[in-house]
């Protein structure tokens, strides 16, 4: 058994068990938020894919390549995606390499 | 709490009260019933043979399929045409074309003044004897509908075919030489899409503009409208599902996904399905569930009468979710406007 399951994406709506008051308040801005606006439901679902791996959530990254799917995407539009998130987490790391440089920098002769 | 739309997995109820999963119980709970009306299309399954054998196939047409419907069927088909005045007369298979009664089964419904729609699969064309299939339809004004279920090569080879993209490229330019998808020359070509595997299609409006966009410009061909057709549970596709595993997510999604609105939308309201045999039933997928029309219809072609037939209660199954999940599934696309 793994600390992760399957079946407990299709489950999400449980915790709305306690505090329903809540979880409806999240699931009501959730919702408004991947709906068709200024950017396309797809385009909403790539940024989620994206987003999804920078956190390494298991149940978004499930989610969001549905989503992506069922919204015409196609796995070439996915990985750009996830790229990008790579991309950026990569580059987040790299950039504060110039933090190691000021520290260094300012003890070194 | 409002269905989620975008998590299709999530459901909005929680799951101590999930909703009912017997199809004819949800349309009740949704204080809705589900009676034919008046019978406006004929649609006439010529038999099983095909010369594809895609994978998503509720029909499991292919090439060694030996279901193909005699010529005397074919004629009771055409009397039937002729003696009731249905508005449409919508013939598939397997690939139509293929029956020896194909070409006589389009010209005598469209002499009876009935609008003919062929659901062509595009490489047909190339077989034997089949090159000029473009300028027959165009001769008979005939409404082609076929299935290009992506824009793209790899999705719609590993659904349909190795090379079938290509060959579908190339029956859409010939298509386009013949007037069909042209705008202003009055020969509708409409495409379907429908997803390569176990999900749910999108919104119509949407992957249509795809469509019109990426196969202009990377291939120079056009259409008039794109239909999405959600897969169905039923033979080949129900097959795929359990051999990967995703008969229970797969049936689970088009259960949580039901729309009442689709509902007043579904094609079995004016659609009638002959098999090859001359057997009626409510729709192609009963058909291939060997479902027939509810007793005590009379059950053949020969018998029809539009009278008995207006009003019918439908045959349903749980199959029947696939036609409402989301924005609902027809042979003429999406139910319900986005």
């Amino acid at each position: 058994m793994s600390y992760y399951e399957e079946d407990d994406l299709s489950r999400f709506t449980d915790m709305g068990q306690h505090r329903p008051d809540l979880f409806e308040k999240f699931m009501a801005w959730y919702q408004a938020c991947q709906e068709d606006g200024a950017l396309s439901r797809r385009e909403k679902a790539l940024i989620g894919l994206a987003v999804a791996h920078a956190l390494q959530c298991p149940y978004c990254i499930d989610a969001y390549a549905q989503s992506c799917l069922e919204s015409g995407s196609n796995m070439e539009q996915m990985t750009e995606a996830i790229h990008m998130a790579s991309a950026l987490r990569g580059g987040a790391a790299l950039i504060h390499g110039l933090q190691a440089h000021n520290s260094a920098n300012k003890v070194s002769m | 709490m409002k269905r989620s739309k975008v998590l299709p997995v999530v459901n909005a109820e929680t799951s101590a009260a999930r909703a009912p999963a017997d199809f004819d119980e949800r349309v009740a709970a949704a204080g809705l019933t589900l009676r034919a009306g008046v019978v406006e299309t004929l649609q006439v399954n010529v038999g099983k043979l095909c010369n594809q054998a895609c994978k998503h196939c509720h029909v499991d047409a292919s090439p060694k399929r030996t279901e193909i419907m005699s010529e005397e069927t074919a004629g009771q088909i055409i009397e039937a045409v002729r003696r009731h005045g249905f508005k449409t007369v919508d013939i598939t298979g397997g690939a139509p074309e293929l029956n020896p009664s194909f070409r006589r089964l389009v010209a005598e419904s469209r002499a009876a003044g009935a609008h003919v729609i062929v659901r062509h699969n595009l490489t047909v064309m190339f077989e034997p004897g089949q090159e000029d299939l473009p300028e027959f339809f165009g001769a008979h004004g005939v409404e082609v509908v076929s299935s290009l279920p992506y824009f793209l090569e790899q999705q719609t080879d590993a659904q349909r075919g190795q090379g079938v993209f290509a060959k579908s490229l190339e029956a859409l330019r010939r298509l386009n030489e013949a007037g069909y998808g042209i705008e202003g020359r009055g020969l509708t070509l409409n495409l379907v899409y429908n997803p390569v595997g176990a999900f749910l299609p999108p919104a119509q409006g949407a992957i249509e503009s795809d469509f019109k966009r990426e196969l202009r410009a990377r291939y120079g061909v056009s259409f008039n409208s794109l239909y999405t057709i959600t897969n169905m549970p039923i033979k080949r596709f129900l097959d795929y599902l359990r051999r990967t595993g995703n008969e229970e997510r797969y049936m689970r999604k088009l259960v949580e996904s039901f729309n009442p609105q689709a509902v007043a939308g579904l094609m079995c309201r004016t659609l009638v399905s002959v098999d090859w045999t001359g057997r009626l039933y409510d729709c192609d997928f009963n058909q291939m569930l060997d479902l027939g029309v509810a007793a005590p219809l009379p059950q053949t072609i020969a018998q029809f009468d539009p009278r008995e037939f207006a009003g019918r209660e439908i045959v349903t199954a749980a199959h029947c979710f696939g036609c409402t999940a989301g924005a609902g599934s027809s042979c003429g696309g999406s139910v319900v406007a986005s």
